[in-house]
């Protein structure tokens, strides 16, 4: 070619950033992981006893709203995909919304750490929620519900996979924001003031 | 030494303090009661989520005694960034866990028949209760350094 492009080019192109698809995959890891814990109900009836002959049945169901670290993980996801599309919006329309780039990267790498934080604690939260439902702890006498509600656990499970993918994308995303503003600081008080 | 770099082992070090004071209460936390002839013994072993807490501040307070101890240059301090965000997400998620786990211990679970284990071992409940202030302090404490090694990129270093 006549002319080559050598280093960065002058015009960043929106969608074609590597960054873009890596967030856009992370957005539906984790609304995926929020709607499979949100949707994930199993409804069982047990004939508890048989008096003269008629059996009484018992429902017991399974729902996320049961465990509370189950429910902080749905709210913990929910709101990570919810910053993952706000932040695809962000880069989207980058230039019709900031003036100033440094103040912008800044500000989106700092709500990417409070958004990684959250969603971990969320998925770690329910990780060992899940893992004290699948085997119960025999020394507190807690008995383990999985081998009852088999299809809740799977899809639970399944939403925690999901989780952690997000995450680590994010974690990715996160990391590579920092290093590169460490790499090139756009400082905002730049002007140099030089006292007489 | 510039602001920047004060600030940081000012946080780092308060987090390491944190970190090991969370790691060697939860390791030190058992009990074991008796009530009408049956024997309650609390271990943090007993819990997988209390090992992986008590496992996870212990890596993080070893990783801040070695960069405390270590110099910085330039190639360094971007290694360090990485894995200040990685044990940040440890820590967060250990106390979550950790939290999770004693929430159920303290309250019990009433769709699941899980009893609370609180009333038959009141002062294990305590320990643990203090071991995870000090996990949660440690968890800010790494957030903040994170998010102040990002803004602290807006402003000049002062030669």
């Amino acid at each position: 070619m006549a002319f080559e492009n050598r280093g960065k080019p002058a015009v960043e192109k929106p969608i074609k950033d590597w960054r873009h698809v890596v967030r856009m995959v992370s957005f539906l890891a984790t609304a995926s992981a929020t709607l499979v814990m949100a949707f994930s109900k199993e409804t069982k009836t047990l004939v508890v006893a048989n008096i003269g002959g008629v059996p009484i049945k018992a429902t017991i169901s399974a729902k996320f709203q049961h465990t509370p670290a189950f429910v902080f993980f749905v709210i913990a996801n929910g709101m990570a995909s919810l910053h993952n599309l706000l932040m695809i919006m962000a880069e989207v329309f980058r230039d019709k919304m900031f003036n100033n780039r440094g103040v912008h990267l800044v500000m989106i790498a700092i709500l990417d750490m409070m958004t990684v934080a959250l969603a971990s604690a969320g998925g770690g939260a329910a990780l060992f929620m899940a893992m004290l439902g699948k085997n119960g702890n025999s020394h507190a006498r807690w008995s383990k519900i999985c081998d009852k509600f088999d299809s809740y656990c799977d899809r639970s499970g399944g939403a925690l996979i999901a989780s952690f993918v997000g995450l680590v994308l994010l974690l990715l995303i996160t990391v590579h924001s920092i290093i590169k503003l460490l790499n090139h600081p756009k400082p905002i008080n730049n002007i140099d003031i030089t006292l007489p | 030494m510039t602001r920047r770099k004060a600030v940081t082992i000012l946080l780092r070090l308060l987090a390491f303090g944190a970190a090991l004071a969370a790691t060697i209460v939860m390791v030190t936390s058992h009990e074991s009661a008796s009530v009408l002839n049956l024997t309650f013994k609390a271990k943090f072993s007993h819990t997988p989520a209390f090992v992986y807490f008590a496992i996870a501040e212990a890596i993080a307070s070893g990783y801040s005694l070695i960069v405390l101890l270590l110099s910085s240059k330039n190639w360094f301090r971007r290694l360090v960034v990485v894995l200040d965000a990685v044990i940040a997400v440890l820590l967060s998620s250990s106390i979550s866990a950790a939290l999770a786990i004693a929430h159920v211990g303290k309250k019990g679970n009433s769709h699941s028949g899980w009893l609370p284990i609180c009333g038959q071992v009141p002062k294990f409940c305590d320990h643990v209760t203090g071991a995870l202030i000090a996990g949660f302090i440690a968890a800010i404490l790494y957030l903040v350094l994170l998010v102040y090694t990002a803004l602290d990129t807006l402003f000049v270093e002062k030669p």
